[in-house]
């Protein structure tokens, strides 16, 4: 999908080959800017957070899809990867991250404890962060290897690029 | 093994006499079949000679006190705190048993036996 051009017809061509306006679709243009734009909050609590650091890494480097640089306000964030188990007592701060994130945003399960609680099912642990806050994608593995993870993401992509991007919304 | 009576006394001595200067932990062992339920278990280490002790004591379910080291060790507090959160054991004397690893609100003590295994005390409502 990255070999598909900016999603643009053009309309004219002056002599000089520039572009005097262009023609599209909102959904898709503002699609296609969101996904390339990621900011996410990494939300890390556990042992998936060395894998998190291996994929964020030189070696297989998110910021080749746009999705590299942390932000630590969730307010500036609007991807939210929850790295590792989220434990009943953590649950009310992750509720609290996530309603602090602005629209539009997104949330990513990172690793197996997040996704469903793993082998945790037990008095401490939350059984998957999808009890408390909606996710967007999954991505399962004890831990999940660097490829799932640039999976997860251009998948989430996929979901960014193809969804509708409503400009002005009720409550706006 | 002592008797709960003694505890004071023999960890005064063991600090004092015996330069046991590290309050390791203090932590319990269910045995829900016996009468004396719970066995309550201290442990001590010296630096100065390298040795650990382990003091071990029971306690009945109706009544599982034991008293507390925090004027002794002040160490001792968090773990007690910790053994109260898990076991429910009491620690006569020390008036500052808030959950420490739980939260206010949760019932029961998970590290019993017959707490049930999977059993949740959410704090966010779930969604489904």
């Amino acid at each position: 999908m990255y070999g598909k051009p900016l999603p643009v017809v053009s309309a004219t061509r002056d002599p000089a080959g520039t572009f005097e306006y262009l023609t599209t679709k909102k959904d898709e243009l503002v699609g296609w800017a969101r996904k390339f734009s990621l900011f996410p909050y990494p939300f890390v609590t556990a042992c998936c957070a060395m894998e998190f650091m291996a994929v964020s890494g030189s070696a297989y480097d998110t910021d080749r899809f746009g999705a590299a640089l942390p932000r630590f306000s969730p307010r500036q964030a609007d991807l939210l990867m929850i790295v590792g188990t989220v434990t009943q007592k953590q649950a009310p701060i992750l509720r609290k991250v996530y309603e602090q994130m602005c629209e539009p945003k997104w949330v990513m399960a990172f690793g197996v404890c997040a996704t469903s609680g793993g082998f945790y099912q037990n008095y401490a642990s939350l059984p998957g962060i999808d009890k408390i806050i909606p996710v967007d994608i999954y991505i399962p593995g004890c831990p999940p290897r660097p490829e799932m993870v640039i999976d997860g993401i251009i998948k989430l992509q996929e979901i960014i690029a193809n969804g509708k991007h409503r400009i002005l919304n009720d409550t706006f | 093994m002592i008797a709960p009576a003694e505890l004071e006394h023999i960890a005064e001595q063991l600090k004092t006499r015996f330069a046991f200067d590290v309050f390791l932990d203090v932590t319990a062992v269910d045995w829900p079949d016996q009468p004396l339920r719970f066995q309550v278990v201290h442990h001590f280490y010296s630096t100065a000679h390298t040795v650990r002790v382990r003091l071990s004591m029971r306690v009945s379910e109706a009544e599982p006190v034991v008293p507390t080291l925090r004027p002794l060790y002040g160490s001792a507090g968090y773990m007690e705190r910790e053994c109260h959160d898990m076991y429910g054991i009491q620690f006569a004397g020390n008036d500052d048993l808030r959950p420490i690893l739980l939260y206010e609100g949760f019932e029961g003590h998970p590290l019993r036996k017959d707490y049930p295994k999977q059993f949740e005390q959410p704090l966010v409502p779930y969604r489904f």
